[in-house]
């Protein structure tokens, strides 16, 4: 058996880890496909481990992904949403986990609407994070997923060119996609109105562009971001017809690229604004092996930190 | 540390012929017989087993698949370190077939019990036999024996047995190593 391990007790951001644990990620989640694919869908890896999936915001796709993942490992999982819990009687992160932790819980699958949200909770608890997004900071698993699905449809990710487009200002996908992206060695830029696009973005290393149509005969990967509206407090571009016109890829635009590229997006789509149905539901779009790839990926995630005993 | 020779050359083969000869008498042209070698090392095994029954039977299609049991280990969060997963490579259904579990070394049982159940994860086979090329006799955790053996040997717990192929590390030889005392 290799002795191969990663560098962190906790997952709580692209930016702390590093390539071999990247790679050691994407390599066991080939492995979890594999699982996910069989008639039963099940190994017994996690039987002792307890997880609890604590989500202090809204999510489709990351809470049932998660708790796919936790089931198919055949872990024991809890789950909270801070709607429905006496967080809104008052009481404060620390105290709620505490409360968990306290029933033996093991590790802690966590998004929350403000960034460093988990940062903040490891230093305070024992039990081992997992960063389901946190505010506009970051969303390590997406990331894992999106490098998983290129590396799953190109073969490779290094050399590959990938536009980031969008709402890049209030995007934890765009941060982490772009760390991710780079730590493997791939080309990244961004692209949106210059009200979504951080000013300083540029130190991260990735080109900027406000033309889409050049932006996507650049790249060989678009990935299609949604615009975030409830984390809009003011208006950034005059209307969402006007974003759809200047920003939203439509099959037209997709036909006439001189080369065939690979569309993805994080969900939710807001069909019609920054991709079209014709475009979403098309070929050359991923987005559904992504949700897919999402299983596998968090169930390596989580087997590899399980792993780590202290 | 000393090494002493269990296996090796002629006697190899004559081992890997008998075994073969001894499935083709239970299971005839394996015609609902399935190989399939528990990854990493009991799958060189079955690859050498099926080219070999292959040779015999003058049959091109006898089906061979890898399992890996890594999920299925019962020491993950016991021992240090990552138990990093191998492929598993079952293209062809196992419900109903009469399925021989193979590998190198049978030792404690434990990877034999951790391949039973990986195999159930693929459906339901009408019968599951084992065949190992050694036989660590007397050292067994779980009531688990072998229904085909290559050799049988008696050893130390500190002793390892390790199994080398042609294929991969150039020679066909088991060797039984003990660290020296000092």
């Amino acid at each position: 058996m290799a002795e191969e391990k990663l560098s962190t007790r906790h997952l709580l951001g692209i930016k702390d880890i590093n390539r071999n644990d990247i790679e050691l990620i994407l390599k066991t989640a080939d492995n979890f496909k594999d699982v996910i694919n069989r008639p039963i869908k099940k190994v017994p890896a996690l039987r002792d481990i307890t997880i609890a999936n604590i989500f202090f915001e809204n999510s489709t796709r990351t809470k049932l992904s998660f708790e796919l993942a936790e089931k198919r490992l055949s872990a024991d999982t809890i789950n909270f949403a801070a709607s429905s819990s006496s967080v809104s009687k008052g009481e404060t992160l620390i105290d709620t986990v505490n409360n968990i932790l306290a029933m033996k819980v093991d590790m802690v699958v966590m998004r929350h609407p403000y960034a460093g949200a988990g940062q903040f909770l490891s230093k305070h608890i024992n039990a081992q994070i997992v960063n389901a997004g946190d505010g506009a900071h970051e969303h390590p698993t997406q990331a894992l997923l999106d490098a998983f699905s290129i590396r799953q449809k190109l073969g490779d990710v290094e050399g590959k060119k990938v536009v980031i487009v969008g709402d890049i200002l209030h995007s934890r996908v765009a941060i982490s996609n772009i760390l991710c992206l780079q730590k493997l060695g791939a080309e990244v830029m961004v692209c949106g109105p210059t009200t979504l696009i951080p000013k300083h973005i540029g130190s991260l290393g990735v080109k900027v562009e406000h033309n889409l149509i050049k932006a996507l005969n650049w790249c060989d990967v678009a990935n299609m971001l949604r615009i975030q509206l409830e984390r809009q407090d003011i208006k950034y571009f005059p209307s969402q017809r006007e974003y759809a016109m200047m920003y939203g890829l439509n099959k037209q635009i997709l036909d006439n690229l001189d080369k065939e590229i690979v569309v993805m997006h994080p969900g939710p789509i807001n069909r019609g604004v920054e991709i079209t149905s014709d475009v979403a539901d098309s070929k050359q779009s991923i987005i559904l092996e992504q949700v897919e790839n999402g299983v596998a990926v968090r169930m390596a995630v989580l087997y590899l930190l399980a792993s780590q005993r202290d | 540390m000393q090494k002493r020779t269990l296996l090796d050359g002629q006697q190899f083969q004559i081992t890997i012929k008998r075994l073969c000869h001894q499935l083709i008498e239970n299971h005839t042209d394996f015609s609902n017989t399935v190989l399939i070698g528990i990854q990493p090392r009991g799958s060189f095994f079955a690859d050498r087993v099926q080219s070999e029954l292959s040779q015999i039977l003058k049959k091109k299609n006898i089906q061979k698949g890898n399992l890996d049991i890594t999920f299925f280990r019962d020491d993950f969060r016991r021992k240090d370190g990552i138990l990093s997963a191998n492929t598993n490579t079952i293209d062809f259904i196992i419900e109903d077939k009469n399925v021989i579990l193979i590998d190198d070394v049978l030792w404690t049982g434990r990877t034999i019990r951790s391949a039973m159940d990986a195999l159930l994860a693929y459906g339901r086979p009408a019968r599951v036999e084992l065949m190992v090329l050694i036989d660590r006799r007397f050292s067994r955790h779980l009531p688990i024996e072998p229904d085909y053996i290559g050799k049988q040997v008696d050893s130390m717990n500190s002793q390892q047995v390790r199994v080398s192929w042609k294929e991969t590390e150039g020679e066909d030889k088991v060797i039984l190593i003990s660290e020296s005392t000092k």
